[in-house]
C-alpha cells in the first residue's frame, strides 16, 4: 500500500504541499519597494500591516461576507431544482435535466462573466427587462459581484445535492408520510438533516471559489475589491509577492478552518 | 503495523522535503546593490554593455504599451510590426501590458527582450539589473532624436544611455460629448464636481494616479506646499487620498485595459475620466461621442524609452527592433495612432497631417518639461526638500489601495 | 408518489425559472455572436455571419484550442494514474490515514484557484528555477484534477467491495494481473466518468493558468481573456463560446451513458 500511495503522495507533498510551505515563507520576508526584489530578511511587517491597516480588514470581511451569501443563495436555489430532478421528474427528464444543468459548466467562466457585463451595462437586456417597472441594472458594483458569482456557481451546488437526496430511498418518504407528515414537515424533518451533508460539500466549492476570485469582481466590480484582487494585484502589478503571500494565507486559513469544521458532517466524502 | 510505518516515514520524507523545500524559498537577484533610497543614489548593477551587433536571432519578443507595436491584430490598417519582421527576419511577438508596474513585473520574468518603459518603470528595471545599457553607436536613428531626451534622469544613469526615448505625451481628459456638457476645461470635472456625473466617472487603476491627484492640489490649494506631485510627504499623501476616496464614490470602475476604457464609453458606464489620445481614437473609430483634451491645470504625462533586457535573448534583434521604431516612418505611424509627439522629429515631415507636431509641440522643449512624466516616488524628496521625508512607491500602493477601499 | 400535487407544480415552476436564469447569459452570447455591431448593443439590430467566418479562420483561437486539448489530455492522463494510486491504495487504511490523505488531495481543489496559483509559480520560477512552459501548466492541472479521478474510484472501490480481487488471488492470478483482468475493467467506467470530469475542468481553467502558463503558452480561456475586450476580437470570442458550450453536450451525454448516472459520477458520491 505504501508503494502505491508513494507517487501520488509525493507528487502533492512535494509539488503541492511544499509549494504552499514556500509561499509561507515568502510572506515572512520583506520586499525592496523601488525594485520589486525580494530581500531575505525575516520580518512580520507583511502580516502586521494586514491586520493593522484598517482597508485589508474591510476588504477580508467583506469577501468573506460575500462568500458567505453566494452560498446561501446558491443552495437556496439549487435545493428546489435538485429535488424536483430527484424526486419528481421522470427518468428520461431527469437524465436530460442533468445534462441541461452541466452544459453551462463547459461555457468558458469568462465569457459568462463577460455576458453578465454586457447585460448588466447601461441599456444592456436587465435595464431593458427592468425598464417597464420603472427599475434600472444595479450596474457594476458588489451586488452584481454577488449575482455574476452566484450564477457561476450554481451548477457546483446542484450536482452534489442532487446526488445526495437521489440516494433517499423513496421508502423514507413514505414512512413519513405514513406517519402523518405532511410534505412540508417531511422536508424539513427527514430529507433536509440528511441531505445536508451534501449542502456543506456543495458549499465548499462556492466558498473557496469566491472567496478567492478576482476576475469576476474586475469585469462586473465597478470599484469594488475583493481578497484575491489584494493578492493578485500584489503578485501581479504590484510586484510584492511577500505581502501577496500573506494575504493568500487568509483564505488558507479560513478554508482549512472550514474544512474541519465540515469534516464532522461527513460532508467531504461528497466532494 | 506495516500500515503506520509506512505512513510514518512517508510522513517523514515528506516533511524533510518540505523543510528543504522551504528552506530555499525564494530567492533574490544576487547581484543587486540596490539601496532604498533610489534614483539619485544608487549604482546599477553590473550589466554587460553590448559591443557589436552580430546576425539576428530570427525573432524578437516586444513588451508595449498599447498602440506601440502594432501588428494588424487591433485595426487591419494598423501595422508597422509586419513591414519590421519583414525587413529584419525578426519574428515580433508583442505583448501589452497596461500599467508600469505590470510591465516591472513581466520584465522580472526574463522573458522579454525589449520593453517600452515610462518614466516610472525605468529606473525600477535599471536598478534591478533588468534592463541593460544601450550602446547608442548601435542605432542609426539615435542622432536624429530630440537632444531634450536624452541623458535626462529617467533614462540614464552617470552619462550612460539605458534605453532609446520613444516618444512623450500627457496623459488627458475625456468626456461624452453627448452627455457632458459644456466641453470642461478643468480637471475639478473629475474631482471636486465629479458628482455631477456621479457612477460614471473613470480613473486609472495604479498607484500613480495619486499624482494626477496631487497635481490638482497643487494647484487649487497650493496652501499644501505641493511642487512636484510625485515628491509627497506623509501630510501631502493624505491630502491626495482623502481627493481621491471622495471622487470613488463617483467612480463606476478604474481602468487599467486601454479596451475597457473604451469598452465603457461606448456602452455609457462611463462619461468622464482620465485617458491616452489612443484610447480617444478607437472609440472614435467605434462611432462613440467622445473627445479629449488637457485640462488648464496641465497633466501628468510620460515620457518612454525603449529599453533592452538584461538577459534578452535575441539582443541583436531587439537592437534591430529599437532601431526601428526610432526611424522616422515607423515613429510617424506610431505617433498618429497613439497620439503622442515623437521623439525622432524626423518623423514630422512624413505624418499624415501636416501640423501634427506643431499640435503635439514635437520640438518645444520648454513645453516638453511641463508635462510631470510619471516617475516613482522614492524616500528622498525629487523637490529637492531634504528636511522631511517622502512617501516612497511603496506607501502609494498601499495608499491606492485604500483608495478603492 | 409522496409530494403533494401543488408542491410538484412549484418545483416543477421554480426550476423552469432557474433553467431560464442559467440559460440566458449562454443566450445571450450566442445572439452577441451573430451580432453586426461590435460593441454588442442591446437589442442586437443587425445580425451577421461575419464573425463566425472570422473564427473558422482565426489562428489564434485554433493554436490556443490546441494548446487547450494538449493540457487538458496530459493533466487528465496524469491525474488518472495518480487517482487510481491513490484510490486502490486507501482500500484498507486506517480511518486516520484515509481522512489525511482525503484530505491533502481535496486541498488543491478546496483552496481558491489563486493560492494554488500563487504558490506554484512561485515554487516553479524561484525555488526551482524551471522556466514556465506547457509543462508547469500540465503539472498544475494534474494537481488539482486528481481529486475527480480519486473520488470516483473510491466510490467504485467501495461499491464493488474486495471478493471479487480476492477470489482471483486465490485461483493463482497475481496482484498485477489482477488488476489488470479484474479490477481494471470494473473501473473503467468510472475511470472515464472522473477522467472526463478532470479534463473539463482543466478546459475551462483560468486562474491557476494565469500563473503557471509563460507569455508563449496560451491555453483556451487565457485567449479568451485576452481577447475580450478587443474590438476586432470580441465577438469572435463569443463565437468560440457559444461552440464550446453546444459541442460541450456530447462529452456530458457520453458520460451520463457510460456510468449510468452522470452527476454521481461526477461528483463522486457513494
Amino acid at each position: 500500500m505504501g508503494l502505491l500511495l508513494a507517487p501520488p503522495m509525493l507528487w502533492l507533498g512535494v509539488a503541492y504541499l511544499g509549494a504552499l510551505a514556500a509561499l509561507f515563507v515568502t510572506s515572512l520576508w520583506g520586499q525592496n519597494s523601488f525594485t520589486g526584489q525580494i530581500e531575505r530578511v525575516w520580518t512580520l511587517d507583511n502580516f502586521r500591516d494586514l491586520f493593522s491597516i484598517e482597508v485589508y480588514r474591510t476588504i477580508t470581511f467583506r469577501t468573506l461576507g460575500i462568500a458567505a451569501l453566494v452560498t446561501v443563495v446558491d443552495a437556496v436555489l439549487a435545493f428546489p431544482i435538485a429535488l424536483y430532478m430527484a424526486k419528481v421528474a421522470s427518468p428520461r427528464l431527469r437524465r436530460l435535466l442533468v445534462i441541461a444543468v452541466l452544459m453551462p459548466l463547459w461555457a468558458s467562466y469568462l465569457v459568462k462573466a463577460y455576458a453578465w457585463r454586457g447585460m448588466l451595462s447601461e441599456g444592456g437586456l436587465i435595464a431593458w427587462l427592468a425598464a417597464p417597472f420603472g427599475l434600472d441594472s444595479p450596474g457594476y458594483g458588489l451586488a452584481a459581484t454577488t449575482l455574476v458569482l452566484a450564477y457561476l456557481w450554481l451548477p457546483y451546488m446542484i450536482l452534489p445535492i442532487y446526488a445526495g437526496l437521489e440516494r433517499l430511498p423513496d421508502s423514507l418518504f413514505e414512512a413519513s408520510a405514513d406517519l402523518g407528515g405532511r410534505a412540508a414537515t417531511t422536508l424539513r424533518r427527514v430529507v433536509l438533516p440528511m441531505v445536508f451533508p451534501a449542502v456543506v460539500a456543495g458549499s465548499v466549492f462556492t466558498f473557496s471559489l469566491s472567496m478567492g476570485d478576482y476576475i469576476a469582481v474586475r469585469i462586473v466590480g465597478g470599484t469594488g475589491q475583493l481578497l484575491g484582487n489584494v493578492v493578485y494585484d500584489n503578485a501581479g502589478a504590484a510586484n510584492n509577492l511577500p505581502f501577496a503571500a500573506a494575504v493568500a494565507t487568509v483564505p488558507v486559513v479560513v478554508m482549512l478552518a472550514y474544512l474541519a469544521a465540515v469534516r464532522r458532517t461527513g460532508a467531504l466524502e461528497n466532494l | 503495523m506495516r500500515t503506520t510505518t509506512t505512513q510514518r516515514l512517508t510522513a517523514a520524507a515528506g516533511a524533510c522535503l518540505l523543510a528543504l523545500v522551504a528552506g530555499c524559498g525564494t530567492s533574490s537577484d544576487d547581484e543587486t546593490t540596490t539601496d532604498a533610497d533610489g534614483a539619485a543614489a544608487f549604482t546599477p548593477p553590473d550589466v554587460p554593455l553590448q559591443k557589436s551587433l552580430g546576425e539576428p536571432e530570427g525573432r524578437v519578443s516586444i513588451l508595449a504599451w498599447p498602440g506601440y507595436a502594432e501588428d494588424g491584430s487591433t485595426d487591419k490598417s494598423v501595422d508597422w510590426v509586419t513591414p519590421f519582421e519583414e525587413q529584419s527576419g525578426c519574428q515580433a511577438d508583442v505583448k501589452y501590458f497596461g500599467t508600469s508596474d505590470e510591465a516591472v513585473k513581466l520584465m522580472g520574468t526574463g522573458e522579454y527582450d525589449v520593453v517600452s518603459a515610462s518614466g516610472d518603470a525605468s529606473l525600477r528595471l535599471i536598478a534591478s539589473g533588468d534592463a541593460a545599457p544601450v550602446n547608442t553607436d548601435l542605432l542609426e536613428n539615435y542622432g536624429d532624436i530630440e537632444s531634450f531626451l536624452k541623458d535626462r534622469a529617467w533614462n540614464s544613469v552617470e552619462d550612460q544611455m539605458y534605453g532609446v526615448p520613444h516618444g512623450w505625451g500627457a496623459n488627458l481628459l475625456m468626456y461624452n460629448t453627448d452627455v457632458v456638457k459644456p466641453a470642461p476645461t478643468s480637471w475639478s470635472a473629475v474631482f471636486d464636481d465629479a458628482s455631477v456625473y456621479a457612477g460614471k466617472v473613470t480613473a486609472y487603476d495604479s498607484p500613480i494616479y495619486i499624482a494626477d491627484a496631487a497635481l490638482y492640489l497643487m494647484k487649487h490649494r497650493p496652501e499644501l506646499g505641493i511642487e512636484d506631485p510625485y515628491a509627497l510627504d506623509e501630510d501631502q499623501l493624505a491630502a491626495a487620498v482623502d481627493l481621491l476616496k471622495k471622487q470613488n464614490e463617483h467612480v463606476s470602475e478604474y481602468w487599467s485595459d486601454y479596451l475597457k476604457e473604451v469598452q465603457a464609453f461606448s456602452t455609457g458606464d462611463s462619461v468622464i475620466g482620465t485617458t491616452w489620445e489612443v484610447i480617444a481614437q478607437v472609440a472614435q473609430g467605434e462611432d462613440v461621442p467622445v473627445e479629449a483634451v488637457l485640462p488648464e491645470e496641465g497633466s501628468t504625462g510620460w515620457s518612454d524609452t525603449w529599453m533592452i533586457g538584461a538577459d534578452a535573448a535575441n539582443p541583436n534583434c531587439g537592437y534591430a527592433w529599437m532601431d526601428y521604431i526610432t526611424s522616422p516612418k515607423a515613429q510617424a505611424a506610431v505617433a498618429e495612432y497613439f497620439g503622442e509627439a515623437p521623439a525622432n522629429t524626423r518623423a514630422c515631415e512624413l505624418t499624415s497631417d501636416a501640423k501634427f507636431c506643431d499640435a503635439y509641440h514635437a520640438t518645444d522643449a520648454d513645453y516638453a518639461d511641463q508635462i510631470h512624466y510619471w516617475t516613482t516616488p522614492i524616500e528622498q524628496c525629487l523637490d529637492g526638500r531634504s528636511d522631511v521625508r517622502c512617501t516612497d512607491y511603496g506607501d502609494w500602493t498601499q495608499a491606492w489601495t485604500e483608495v478603492k477601499g | 408518489m409522496r409530494l403533494s400535487r401543488g408542491l410538484r407544480a412549484t418545483l416543477l415552476g421554480f426550476t423552469v425559472v432557474v433553467l431560464v436564469v442559467i440559460y440566458t447569459p449562454l443566450v445571450v452570447v450566442v445572439l452577441n455572436s451573430f451580432n453586426a455591431d461590435r460593441t454588442f448593443s442591446w437589442p442586437p439590430r443587425r445580425l451577421t455571419l461575419h464573425w463566425w467566418d472570422l473564427a473558422a479562420h482565426s489562428e489564434g483561437a485554433r493554436a490556443a484550442l490546441w494548446t487547450s486539448l494538449e493540457v487538458a489530455a496530459l493533466a487528465t492522463v496524469i491525474s488518472l494514474v495518480l487517482g487510481t494510486l491513490a484510490g486502490l491504495a486507501l482500500r484498507r487504511a486506517r480511518f486516520f490515514g484515509r481522512s489525511v490523505v482525503s484530505l491533502v488531495i481535496v486541498l488543491p481543489i478546496a483552496l481558491p484557484g489563486i493560492v494554488t496559483g500563487l504558490a506554484l509559480s512561485n515554487m516553479f520560477t524561484t525555488v526551482l528555477g524551471v522556466s514556465l512552459s506547457i509543462f508547469t501548466i500540465v503539472v498544475a492541472h494534474a494537481t488539482f484534477c486528481i481529486v475527480t479521478v480519486f473520488n470516483n474510484v473510491q466510490a467504485r472501490l467501495q461499491r464493488l467491495g474486495g471478493n471479487l480481487e480476492q477470489a482471483s488471488m486465490d485461483l493463482g492470478a497475481g496482484p498485477f494481473t489482477t488488476f489488470r483482468l479484474v479490477t481494471f475493467p470494473m473501473l473503467r467506467s468510472a475511470l472515464l466518468a472522473g477522467g472526463l470530469l478532470s479534463f473539463g475542468l482543466s478546459f475551462d481553467e483560468i486562474v491557476v493558468t494565469t500563473f503557471t502558463a509563460s507569455s508563449r503558452n496560451q491555453t483556451l480561456p487565457i485567449w479568451i481573456f485576452q481577447n475580450l475586450f478587443r474590438p476586432n476580437q470580441a465577438p469572435v470570442v463569443n463565437v468560440v463560446a457559444a461552440v464550446l458550450v453546444l459541442l460541450s453536450a456530447v462529452p456530458i451525454y457520453l458520460a451520463q451513458r457510460l456510468s449510468g448516472d452522470a452527476a454521481e459520477a461526477m461528483t463522486g458520491a457513494r
